[in-house]
């Protein structure tokens, strides 16, 4: 079982959203957050002054799927969340030592 | 005492015989009637006519000058929060733009006196001509005729706002504002307001459900119809997504004050202090709690729920509908004219959207062009005659509608006006729209869109302080610090 963290742009989240259950990924948690990185972060101006909101916002999805499925998942991330232009994001994977369903007490691969 | 309130009526059903025909000077003359009149025959009274009808004028267009608030509210509630600093420019220009205009042409235009029906100038009138600088009674006259027609020309203009909202260049939405101020509606406004060729077929449109709503309604259709459907809310086999709004309350809002605004819209549009403006405010109050009433129960029978959004239309709906008939129908034609605005705005929002594909955000194009014609034509259907002469004169009112015995005649009026209109508002504003795209552009950047306005045009944010879905795509990259 591997557990995939993608930073993504927000932009693409749907068109991710939509692709991934298309190879049957039903199952993760998402959250808007705050971060920085090479892409430079959002300008604003008021009155004439202008500013640095000091981050950029993106979508992070935390996703666990069966080590058959990472490579599958992970293509499809590539492919989807790619603009080409600085700031597309990035995508770690992580060994997750054991899983429940709290609903009825599956373990391992069945629980996810 | 009787013979003053005898003559007193006559002079008010004079200057009604003449209400929207060169008014100024027009009031000029009745004022000289009434005071000569009133040192002949009586003492001054406390508040001369002549005085109360310019305070019931101004009241009345300040209270219309604040429906742009609740256009503005309405607008930015229903839209997302990334686009809402924009929304306000739109809506606090519109106006700034019109007025400007409508000072230098656009009133000259819509009261001229000229031979033809069809189009005049009066260059008498432009930069409000004898008005520039009143000092007399005449002129104070002319002062409030033009506010109160500033404010409903600015009304007209900012209709279009919410059907072009979230994706029109703010560059392109001025050009626009100052275009429908200058020439389109007081073009279409002297055919009905300033004795051209539909005024003299009899048509009433009593405060302007076809001169205001209409013509911004349609005017809506055509920007809607050249910036094309906001990105996301098309899907690529034709179905519809629901961009949702980020204020509801803020919404609901904007359509209280627009309800409160009606107050001036309606009654004023009497034009003098008569005690007849009470009827009028009725039928007012009670069309718009039947168009929403309307809009609850079918809301609620398609989809299940009594919706809030299409409720709130249905309220507007219903005071578009009675505008032009709120001073020739009895209360019970009023509810009747307003339920079915309710019911007409409903299906015409989900026609719009799923038939024709043409997204106008806040259902700008079924409130105020849909309904507007509706409004329109419902007195060739209610109005009646006695109610009507009430408000003008035996011989200037309108025949009695089809459902009060009166026949087609009016009703065939009211429908060439809806009609030519509406003609001739879509190819204008089509054209307009059209060259505007093709010279300044019209509409933003995919990117910008997905940004947000208030970040694209402005530089800012309308929620400063908070995380938004606005900033959230960051399309547009301003300056790559790749450092490798």
């Amino acid at each position: 079982m591997k557990k995939i963290e993608a930073i993504i742009r927000t932009a693409k989240f749907e068109d991710v959203l939509s692709e991934l259950s298309k190879i049957g990924i039903k199952f993760m948690t998402y959250s808007e957050v705050k971060g920085i990185g090479l892409e430079q972060t959002t300008q604003q101006q008021y009155r004439g002054t202008f500013f640095d909101v000091g981050f950029t916002p993106r979508t992070r999805l935390e996703i666990a799927v069966p080590t058959s499925k990472l490579d599958q998942v992970v293509e499809c991330l590539l492919k989807v969340a790619h603009t080409g232009k600085v700031g597309d994001g990035k995508i770690f994977i992580y060994e997750i030592a054991d899983a429940y369903r709290i609903r009825t007490k599956e373990r391992g691969d069945a629980a996810l | 005492m009787q013979t003053v309130f005898t003559l007193g009526r006559a002079l008010l059903g004079r200057i009604r015989k003449f209400k929207y025909h060169a008014l100024g000077v027009l009031v000029l003359f009745c004022i000289s009637t009434a005071s000569a009149f009133a040192q002949d025959a009586a003492p001054e009274p406390a508040l001369p006519q002549s005085v109360a009808n310019i305070i019931w004028l101004c009241l009345t267009a300040f209270l219309v000058f604040f429906m742009q608030a609740g256009f503005a509210m309405v607008e930015s509630g229903l839209t997302r929060a990334k686009n809402s600093v924009n929304i306000m420019m739109k809506n606090l220009l519109d106006f700034c733009f019109g007025a400007l205009l409508f000072w230098a042409m656009g009133y000259a235009i819509m009261y001229s006196s000229g031979d033809s029906n069809f189009f005049g100038f009066d260059s008498a009138l432009a930069f409000l001509g004898s008005a520039n600088a009143p000092t007399d009674a005449g002129g104070y006259a002319t002062s409030a005729a033009w506010l109160f027609q500033v404010v409903f020309a600015a009304t007209a203009a900012t209709i279009v706002s919410g059907a072009m909202a979230e994706r029109t260049k703010l560059i392109a939405y001025l050009l626009y504002s100052c275009l429908i101020s200058a020439l389109v509606y007081p073009i279409t406004g002297r055919w009905i307001w300033g004795g051209g060729w539909l005024a003299d077929m009899g048509i009433r449109d009593f405060a302007g459900s076809t001169v205001v709503h209409s013509v911004g309604g349609w005017a809506a259709l055509a920007g809607a119809i050249i910036v094309g459907p906001r990105l996301g809310k098309y899907n690529k086999d034709g179905s519809v997504n629901a961009i949702t709004p980020h204020n509801m309350p803020l919404a609901a809002l904007g359509v209280f004050i627009l309800w409160f605004g009606w107050y001036g819209f309606n009654p004023g549009s009497t034009l003098l202090a008569i005690s007849g403006v009470s009827h009028v405010a009725v039928t007012t109050t009670l069309a718009a709690a039947a168009g929403a009433v309307a809009a609850l129960i079918i809301s609620w029978i398609h989809f299940k729920k009594p919706d809030l959004s299409m409720t709130l239309n249905g309220t507007l709906a219903g005071l578009v509908g009675i505008t032009a008939p709120c001073a020739s129908v009895s209360t019970s034609s009023a509810v009747i004219i307003g339920l079915i605005a309710g019911v007409l705005v409903f299906y015409s929002c989900l026609f719009f959207e799923r038939k024709l594909k043409i997204d106008d955000p806040v259902g700008a194009i079924s409130v105020h062009g849909v309904c507007g014609a509706w409004g329109t034509l419902a007195v060739g259907l209610f109005g009646q005659h006695a109610i009507d002469a009430q408000y003008w004169t035996e011989e200037t009112a309108i025949k009695d509608g089809l459902f009060f015995g009166g026949g087609a005649d009016q009703l065939i009026t009211q429908a060439i006006g809806v009609a030519s209109i509406f003609a001739f508002v879509l190819v204008a504003m089509l054209i307009i729209f059209f060259v505007i795209k093709v010279s300044v552009g019209l509409r933003v950047s995919d990117d910008e869109q997905l940004q947000g306005l208030d970040l694209g045009e402005h530089g800012n944010v309308a929620y400063g302080g908070f995380v938004f879905e606005s900033t959230g795509p960051n399309a547009v990259i301003t300056k790559e610090t790749d450092k490798k």
